[in-house]
């Protein structure tokens, strides 16, 4: 039983980043409607400017604050020099979701040209040796710091889409286009804040993870994964779902690990969605689509 | 995209005697590389051709149906390491790439059931599930995957006294001819009619009475079939296999040769193939910036030119089939 616990505890944290993952990509996809797949290059791109400004003897706080400014300005720059244009000149759904991955290759290119591959650890505020202990159940400061920082980010999310203006404008441009538009909001600022919101949170999440793993230019590539896998678990267009859908992934794939096979623990994670997906494919808070022909 | 008038001539391979001239040439000259071009190049292109297989299989599945695919790595796997097992029981080489395909085809009806279900961004996921999940499989199975040091297959062993890069030259040559032939006849045959209309409009398809399950599940399993059999191709030329060679960006990498040579277009997957493979080579001393190229590409192929290389080559032919009108 205690195991059970310690493994839902260390759940909760990865669970959590993956939460900060899928927020982003619910963000996304529920204002434009593409799946976002440079996302994780995004982030690893902020990760990596934080890194080189500690390098610089910065402090941990402001360096922190500058790099997700640094992921926002690169997700908005991506909206406004080739997404708009691709959309003036009518890309697909399926073009603007290639875009991305476009995207995703060139950021990846640079940061191994610039940052190296070399893997380098990095340097964090809270530390993953010192432990608390809870009963039986061991919790390290690093963990409590990342589920704290997943809550208080959702907590803020909340607020901001829920009962402020700029929220309601966000509600309005991803519910209906046009009439948004007519309606006299900025629709194009108000998508190009949704992306660069999504990217700050993703590089928030890349922060809080690069201390457990190593930092190299590949990092992030399997916690993108998973954070999509919660994004779509959740149901792609809503965000409560994305934040369910990151606990639920981050406990079951924590006690897969635990009780059947370590080796496995990436595999069941995405057998759970394949299954999940087969019996409600809109994910779990999603709404269904409809489709006229 | 040419105007047709007749059932014959859509059936035909090629409509323009003056095609038939260039394509003859170019064909003519492929089988002459060897004799005049250095040993590198040689190499390069069996590897083009070993390529063109899966990336047409690749354009049958994204390109005609319009299913998004991230899982191809894991056909790919599939494919060669079936191929390993066979040649290492001592099967030749035509059944073992026949039961690569098979393998790979057999998984692919599998991955194509959710298909039935899911779209978009939601049959994206689960595709790309599926390669990860193979992927895990393999670095985890001692057993599947031919121990820590990689599976070694042994090559073919040259025939007609010709050296062995001229020789695996001449063989992918004929398998990738073989497969482009296949690839021109599925489109223009009832099936890929059924593919396109299945991607246009799967519901109005079903509408007009194509059989939605079966030919979705078909082009899944004539798509894994495609990458199967270059998995296996792939393992033959190398004689060596290992898990590493098959994770997420050897999709991407398909994926970018499918984007960039031109969707539905099986001229468009060749060269799509022969982009993905040279570029590597040509910056081989900048091996960072090799994502940095195609990333760039994809953004100028998709903002200015939707259909690819193939749309850019199909665009120039017309302004000089029609010059001096524009």
């Amino acid at each position: 039983m205690t195991n059970f616990f310690q493994y839902v505890v260390s759940g909760l944290s990865t669970g959590s980043i993956y939460a900060l993952v899928a927020l982003g990509l619910a963000l996304v996809y529920r204002s434009t409607r593409i799946l976002h797949f440079a996302h994780g290059d995004i982030t690893t791109a902020g990760t990596f400017f934080a890194f080189t400004l500690l390098g610089l003897n910065l402090h941990f706080w402001p360096a922190f604050i500058l790099a997700m400014v640094f992921g926002a300005l690169i997700a908005m720059t991506f909206y406004f020099c080739v997404l708009v244009p691709a959309q003036r000149r009518e890309a697909t759904q399926l073009g603007q979701i290639i875009l991305t991955v476009g995207l995703g290759l060139i950021l990846q290119g640079l940061i191994s040209y610039f940052g190296g591959t070399e893997p380098q650890s990095f340097p964090f505020p809270l530390s993953d040796t010192k432990i608390y202990r809870l009963g039986n159940v061991v919790i390290s400061e690093l963990s409590i710091g990342t589920f704290g920082i997943g809550l208080l980010t959702c907590l803020f999310l909340y607020l901001l889409v829920q009962k402020t203006r700029l929220g309601l404008a966000m509600r309005a441009t991803s519910e209906n286009l046009p009439a948004a538009q007519t309606m006299g909001i900025p629709t194009r600022g108000i998508l190009a804040l949704s992306w660069g919101l999504a990217a700050a949170l993703g590089v928030l999440a890349g922060l809080f993870l690069a201390p457990t793993l190593l930092l190299d230019p590949f990092f992030m590539l399997e916690p993108f994964l998973k954070g999509f896998a919660a994004a779509i678990l959740g149901g792609l267009n809503s965000l409560p779902g994305a934040i369910i859908g990151g606990l639920i992934l981050g406990v079951s794939e924590s006690l897969a690990g635990g009780f059947i096979s370590i080796a496995f623990k990436n595999t069941f994670a995405f057998l759970i969605i394949i299954l999940v997906l087969l019996v409600r494919p809109e994910g779990l808070l999603g709404e269904e689509f409809i489709e006229r022909v | 995209m040419d105007l047709i008038e007749s059932y014959k001539e859509e059936l035909q391979l090629i409509r323009k005697p003056w095609t038939r001239v260039w394509v003859g040439a170019f064909v003519l000259a492929l089988l002459l590389l060897p004799w005049y071009a250095p040993e590198h190049i040689t190499y390069v292109f069996s590897i083009i051709f070993i390529y063109t297989v899966g990336v047409q299989g690749q354009n049958l599945l994204i390109g005609y149906t319009g299913q998004i695919s991230f899982g191809q790595a894991g056909f790919l796997a599939i494919g060669a390491f079936t191929f390993g097992h066979l040649s290492r029981l001592g099967i030749p080489w035509p059944i073992g790439l026949l039961g690569a395909g098979l393998a790979a085809g057999l998984f692919g009806l599998v991955v194509g059931f959710p298909s039935l279900r899911l779209k978009g961004p939601y049959l994206a996921i689960v595709t790309l599930g599926f390669g990860v999940a193979v992927y895990q499989v393999f670095v985890n199975s001692e057993v599947l995957s031919g121990g820590r040091m990689g599976m070694i297959i042994q090559k073919l062993s040259p025939h007609f006294g010709l050296s062995r890069i001229t020789y695996n030259y001449y063989f992918n040559f004929l398998i990738a001819l073989l497969f482009t032939l296949v690839s021109y006849n599925i489109i223009s045959s009832y099936m890929g009619r059924a593919f396109i209309a299945i991607r246009d409009n799967d519901i109005a398809a079903e509408v007009i009475g194509v059989n939605l399950t079966f030919y979705k599940l078909l082009s899944f399993a004539v798509s894994s079939f495609y990458t199967g059999v270059q998995g296996g191709l792939y393992g033959l030329f190398l004689g060596y296999l290992e898990p590493n060679m098959f994770t997420f960006m050897e999709a991407i990498t398909l994926f970018v040769a499918v984007i960039i040579g031109g969707l539905a277009s099986v001229e468009g997957s060749i060269m799509g193939a022969a982009f993905v493979i040279l570029v590597p080579q040509v910056f081989s001393s900048f091996k960072e910036m090799v994502p940095v190229v195609y990333g760039v590409t994809i953004l100028i192929v998709l903002i200015f030119e939707p259909y690819g290389l193939y749309g850019r080559w199909f665009k120039m032919r017309l302004y000089f089939r029609n010059w001096p009108f524009r």
